[in-house]
């Protein structure tokens, strides 16, 4: 699937709600549907700075594209993580860097999680096309 | 223990919501129920009035104009200070200094106090529930003359642990500086006792009013404190002005802090002469609305009564208090004997900014995070507490539908 289609799926998905108690519920069991993260990952190196709460992201390339995963310490911010990975992880470099995060604007997150509100989403994806352009231009 | 009965005195809590035009909107589609008044609190329209009512006709610069607009500002602006110095019962006016808020109040006892009195080897006497703004000026006073902050502990139950005050008292404390009620905690400390013994070693009493100022009735005179400060904006007045009480003698005695227009009498290159108190510290263009708007909501208060609210608030927090602990894996920081209406608090699994931002989605507002007292977090080994607080028009429909939010944010998490 590509990215484009993973956030079409996103906002489709999430303008099923008709209230943010129900899409919150929803971003909550996403994040606890989260692969584990191990322990080993949670480093300075991997925490993305800006968030109230912590949030750690460990990015390595497979076979050209780069795999990511992480979590967070509150729960909100860990169906946040969920819905980041879904759309970013798995894609190339050049896919990622070319791919525009509307999809925050889209779903609405702009309004109810506005990067003042430091919940780490903008630094979550500044932290991830970061990396995909370090590895691009490697 | 039952649900705590309700006092029986009539506090006129609906007229005082009525009031309060902020409180009567929808957040996210709920009633707001404003609960984060330790933060800053919402403004009565009698205090927007009297801000509208100056700026639309009676507004001029102070103490300078020959002109009759001139002379009515001026005029609003020293009735302000006469409302303020009686709302506290400051002895003078001169005692009364216009600041921009607590934070601005300190700054200037450490600037110009410190200036002139501490010395090196002094040593500065501090709490660890202090707001940062009640630790920082004074490290930077410590570090300038080569001083040392000496700390009072906090008890498992949030109180001060006198035992360690006494004993860390010497005489070379020069400045006792600590908060009258918490904001992280709600404990409402032992001011009397703390003032008595600092005086007996000739240390001097800065009193941080922040979160007391609009719960309870506050008494310069009979705190016999040294310095009392306290932001408008957390007493329902405008942001931006601030008082800093000081004892005629010291204000005096200490030089200016900022240096400009009205803090002078004369102004020559040979030589200035300062302006008398309480215009010495005032420099520049003062916050003429703030100190008004701030003056009619000391009216508006004075009119309910400090102590009616305090009882009212008392009964409240006991409400609340009563109502948390029946939400399971709740804790609340903070359970001194002698509180105000702060409920600090953690949940098991549940991050607080998790429960902030469900509870906003629920038009509950609280605070989340440090509460700007990192130490005394770390002292309970918490990044972070939630933070309901309550102020005069706050009800037992506010609480109720807090506990309602809590608990449906907790099943979701």
């Amino acid at each position: 699937m590509s990215i484009e289609v993973a956030q079409q799926e996103l906002v489709e998905e999430f303008s099923i709600f008709d209230d943010w108690m129900g899409r919150y519920e929803y971003v909550i069991d996403l994040g606890k549907a989260l692969p584990e993260f191990p322990e080993q990952w949670q480093t300075e190196a991997n925490r993305i700075k800006g968030c109230q709460s912590q949030v750690w992201l460990n990015m390595e390339m497979q076979d050209g594209k780069l795999h990511i995963d992480g979590t967070s310490d509150a729960a909100i911010v860990k169906g946040l993580v969920a819905i980041v990975l879904g759309v970013y992880s798995d894609h190339s470099p050049h896919d990622i860097l070319s791919a525009k995060p509307d999809f925050i604007k889209d779903i609405g997150f702009t309004d109810h999680l506005s990067p003042t509100r430091s919940n780490g989403l903008h630094a979550m994806l500044r932290a991830i096309y970061q990396k995909a352009g370090e590895f691009a231009s490697s | 223990m039952g649900v705590p009965a309700k006092k029986s005195f009539s506090y006129p809590i609906e007229a005082i919501r009525a009031g309060f035009p902020a409180l009567h909107q929808d957040i996210n589609g709920s009633p707001l129920t404003y609960l984060d008044n330790g933060a800053s609190t919402q403004k009565p329209q009698v205090m927007i009035d009297a801000i509208s009512q100056f700026y639309s006709h009676d507004y001029a610069n102070v103490h300078r104009g020959i002109h009759s607009l001139s002379q009515r500002a001026t005029d609003q602006f020293e009735a302000a200070r006469e409302t303020v110095r009686s709302f506290i019962n400051a002895k003078v006016i001169e005692e009364v200094v216009f600041t921009t808020g607590t934070t601005d109040s300190i700054n200037l006892i450490a600037a110009s106090f410190g200036s002139a009195f501490i010395a090196k080897d002094d040593r500065i006497l501090i709490s660890e529930m202090e707001h940062h703004s009640n630790i920082v000026p004074w490290q930077i006073l410590a570090e300038r003359k080569g001083a040392h902050i000496d700390v009072i502990p906090v008890l498992e139950n949030g109180e001060l642990d006198l035992d360690v005050f006494h004993s860390r008292l010497s005489e070379r404390t020069k400045i006792v500086a600590v908060t009258q009620v918490s904001n992280a905690l709600g404990t409402i400390n032992p001011i009397d006792e703390i003032t008595l013994a600092a005086h007996k070693v000739g240390a001097k009493v800065v009193l941080d009013g922040a979160q007391s100022i609009a719960h309870m009735p506050v008494d310069m005179q009979a705190l016999d404190c040294d310095f009392y400060v306290f932001s408008g904006h957390k007493i329902f007045g405008p942001t931006g002005i601030g008082v800093l009480y000081g004892k005629q003698a010291l204000l005096e005695a200490m030089p200016p802090y900022r240096s400009g227009g009205d803090m002078i009498k004369t102004v020559s290159f040979s030589g200035t002469e300062y302006n008398v108190l309480p215009y010495k510290f005032e420099a520049g263009t003062p916050h003429i609305a703030g100190a008004i708007g701030l003056a009619a909501v000391m009216d508006y208060l004075s009119e309910i009564g400090m102590e009616n609210i305090e009882a009212y608030e008392h009964d409240l927090l006991a409400y609340g208090t009563h109502e948390m602990n029946k939400i399971e894996g709740l804790r609340l920081i903070g359970t001194a004997n002698n509180k105000a209406g702060i409920l600090s608090f953690i949940i098991e699994g549940a991050h607080a900014s998790d429960l902030g931002t469900l509870l906003d989605h629920q038009g509950v507002a609280i605070r989340v995070g440090h509460h700007c007292a990192m130490p005394v977090m770390e002292k309970f080994g918490l990044e972070a507490t939630s933070r309901a607080s309550l102020a005069m028009y706050n009800n037992r429909d506010d609480i109720d539908r807090l506990i309602a939010a809590l608990q449906r944010s907790i099943a979701m998490l």
